[in-house]
C-alpha cells in the first residue's frame, strides 16, 4: 500500500511535470500518448466505420468481419510492433517508429470498430428498414436517417472499444522505446523503480478510465429516445452472429 | 526467414536457454490456467448474477471496471496490491484470470438468463432439487453460450501472455523483444506464428470438448439459424 501512497506523491511532484535530460514530463508524455491515440484512431475510423457500414447495410462480407475481428483478438500486438519496427524504413519526415507504432495501432483499432458499425446495422429491425424503403427513401438516405440511428448506440460501442484498445497499446509500445505514459511503467521495470512504475500504472488507468467515461456518456446520448425505451425487449438482437454485442455495452476485444 | 535459426535454437538457445519449445511450453502452463480458472469461476458468478439484479449490476460493473485497464497496467498493479514479487508467474496468473473473468462474466450472465422460465418451472414441478436442476437443466442449456465465451477468453489470453515477458517472466513473448532488439525479424515471425498456433490449437479443443458435451447443440442451433434466416426471407 506505501508504493501507491508513494506514487502518487510520484505523481504530484513538481519535478516530473518538466522534460529534463532525465526524463519525460507528464504533460509530454501524455500529449504524445493522445497524439498517437488521436492518430491512429482517425486512420481506423476512416477505414473500419465506411467498410463495416457496407457489410451491415448490404449483407455482404459477414464473414469478412468475423474474420477480422477474431484475428485481430488473436494477434499478439506486441509481436506486430516488435516485427513492424524491425521490418518498416523509418520515415524522415516523421518522429522515429511513429509509422509502424501507427500502423498497428491502427490495425487493432479497426476490429471493433467494424463490429460496432457492423453489429449496429444488424440490430435494426428489418421491417423498419422495409418501411423505409416502402415510403420512398433511396438507400442512402436509408441508411443515414434510419440505419445509423437507431444503430447509433452499438456503434459508438465500437468506438468505446476501439479507443481503449489503442490507448492499451500505445502503453505497450512504450517497452520498445516510444515515448508515453507507459514510459514510466517501461522505464520503473528497467530501473527497478517501481514507485515511478506504479505511477505511470495509475496515469495510464486514470486516462483509460476517463476516455471510457466520456464515450459512455456519449454512447447514452446518441441512442435516440424511443430505441432505449423499446431496447430491453430485444436485447439479444446481434447475438448468435459471431460478435457479441448488446446495446449500451462495449464491444469486448483483447486489450 | 531463416529457418537454420529455428532448427538451431527449437530446443536450446535464446536468451532463456530453454529454445523456442521450452519458451512454448511455459506459454502453454501460463495461458492454460487463466482459462480455466476464468471458466470455472464465471460459472457460480454468473448464476449468481443471473438470479440477483443487485449481484448483476455490482458484479458487471466492478469487472468491465478491471477490463477498462490496460494488460500492462494490471500486469504491474497486481504484485503491487498482493505483494508479491514483480517476476512471480503468479502475476501473469492472476491478472488474465481478471481478464478472463471479465469477458466470461457477460456470457454466463447471459447464459443462464436465456434459459425459459417456463422450463425451469418444469423441471421443478416433476420434482428437481436446484441443484438438480442447476446441473442437469439450467447448465445443459447454458452451454453453447459459455462454450462461445471461452472461445474468446482462450483466444485473448494467449495473445496477452506475451505481454508478460516484459516484467520477466518467460513466454513466446521473449522471442518478440530479443528479436527487436536484435532487429532479427526469424525470431520475431517465430513467436508470432507459435502464439497463433497455441491459440488455434485451444480453439480446436474447445469446439471438440463442446461438441462431445454437448451433442444436441450444433444440429439444433444450425437448424434455428435457418429457421431465422428463412423467416427474414419471407419477411
Amino acid at each position: 500500500m506505501s508504493l501507491i501512497i508513494q506514487a502518487f506523491a510520484w505523481i504530484f511532484n513538481p519535478i516530473h511535470y518538466t522534460t529534463t535530460a532525465l526524463g519525460t514530463g507528464i504533460p509530454d508524455a501524455l500529449t504524445q500518448h493522445l497524439i498517437l491515440t488521436g492518430l491512429s484512431l482517425a486512420v481506423a475510423v476512416v477505414i473500419g466505420v465506411p467498410l463495416g457500414l457496407f457489410i451491415g447495410h448490404t449483407g455482404r462480407g459477414r464473414s469478412v468481419a468475423i474474420i477480422a475481428s477474431n484475428a485481430a483478438r488473436a494477434l499478439p500486438s506486441l509481436g506486430l510492433l516488435a516485427l513492424l519496427l524491425v521490418i518498416l524504413p523509418i520515415v524522415p519526415w516523421l518522429p522515429s517508429n511513429y509509422l509502424p507504432n501507427i500502423i498497428v495501432f491502427a490495425v487493432l483499432g479497426i476490429p471493433p470498430l467494424l463490429a460496432g458499425a457492423y453489429s449496429g446495422l444488424e440490430s435494426v429491425d428489418r421491417q423498419t428498414i422495409d418501411a423505409a424503403r416502402a415510403i420512398g427513401m433511396t438507400e442512402w438516405q436509408v441508411l443515414t436517417k434510419v440505419e445509423i440511428p437507431l444503430g447509433a448506440g452499438l456503434l459508438v460501442g465500437g468506438l468505446r472499444s476501439s479507443v481503449l484498445q489503442i490507448i492499451a497499446t500505445v502503453t505497450i509500445s512504450s517497452l520498445y522505446g516510444q515515448v508515453s505514459l507507459g514510459t514510466y511503467i517501461a522505464n520503473g521495470l528497467a530501473q527497478h523503480d517501481y514507485v515511478q512504475m506504479t505511477a505511470g500504472a495509475i496515469l495510464v488507468a486514470a486516462l483509460a478510465l476517463l476516455a471510457d467515461g466520456i464515450l459512455a456518456t456519449i454512447q447514452r446520448f446518441v441512442v435516440p429516445r424511443g430505441v432505449s425505451r423499446g431496447a430491453s425487449k430485444k436485447r439479444n438482437t446481434a447475438r448468435g452472429r459471431g460478435i457479441a454485442a448488446t446495446p449500451g455495452k462495449p464491444i469486448m476485444e483483447g486489450n | 526467414m531463416n529457418w537454420g535459426w529455428i532448427w538451431a535454437n527449437f530446443f536450446s538457445g535464446t536468451d532463456s536457454n530453454t529454445g523456442i519449445w521450452g519458451l512454448t511450453l511455459d506459454h502453454l502452463s501460463l495461458s492454460a490456467l487463466p482459462i480455466v480458472l476464468g471458466f470455472l469461476l464465471s460459472i457460480p458468478l454468473g448464476y449468481w448474477a443471473s438470479r440477483s439484479r443487485v449481484a448483476r449490476s455490482v458484479l458487471l460493473s466492478v469487472f468491465s471496471l478491471l477490463y477498462t485497464l490496460p494488460s500492462l497496467v494490471l500486469l504491474v498493479v497486481v504484485p503491487v496490491a498482493l505483494g508479491l514479487a514483480i517476476i512471480n508467474p503468479a502475476n501473469v496468473i492472476v491478472a488474465l484470470t481478471i481478464y478472463a473473468l471479465a469477458i466470461m462474466l457477460r456470457s454466463s450472465t447471459d447464459a443462464f438468463m436465456s434459459v425459459p422460465a417456463d422450463i425451469r418451472e418444469a423441471a421443478r414441478a416433476i420434482g428437481f432439487s436446484s441443484w438438480q436442476r442447476f446441473i442437469s437443466v439450467e447448465l445443459p442449456l447454458a452451454g453453447p453460450v459459455l462454450v462461445a465465451g471461452i472461445r474468446v477468453v482462450s483466444v485473448s489470453t494467449v495473445s496477452l501472455v506475451t505481454v508478460g515477458s516484459f516484467i520477466g517472466i518467460d513466454s513466446l513473448g521473449n522471442l518478440f523483444h530479443e528479436g527487436n532488439e536484435s532487429a532479427f525479424p526469424t525470431e520475431i515471425w517465430t513467436g508470432i506464428v507459435a502464439v497463433l498456433v497455441i491459440a488455434i490449437v485451444f480453439d480446436l479443443i474447445i469446439t471438440t470438448a463442446g461438441r462431445i458435451l454437448l451433442p444436441w447443440n450444433s444440429r439444433g442451433s444450425r437448424r434455428r439459424a435457418a429457421k431465422r434466416e428463412l423467416a427474414e426471407a419471407v419477411a
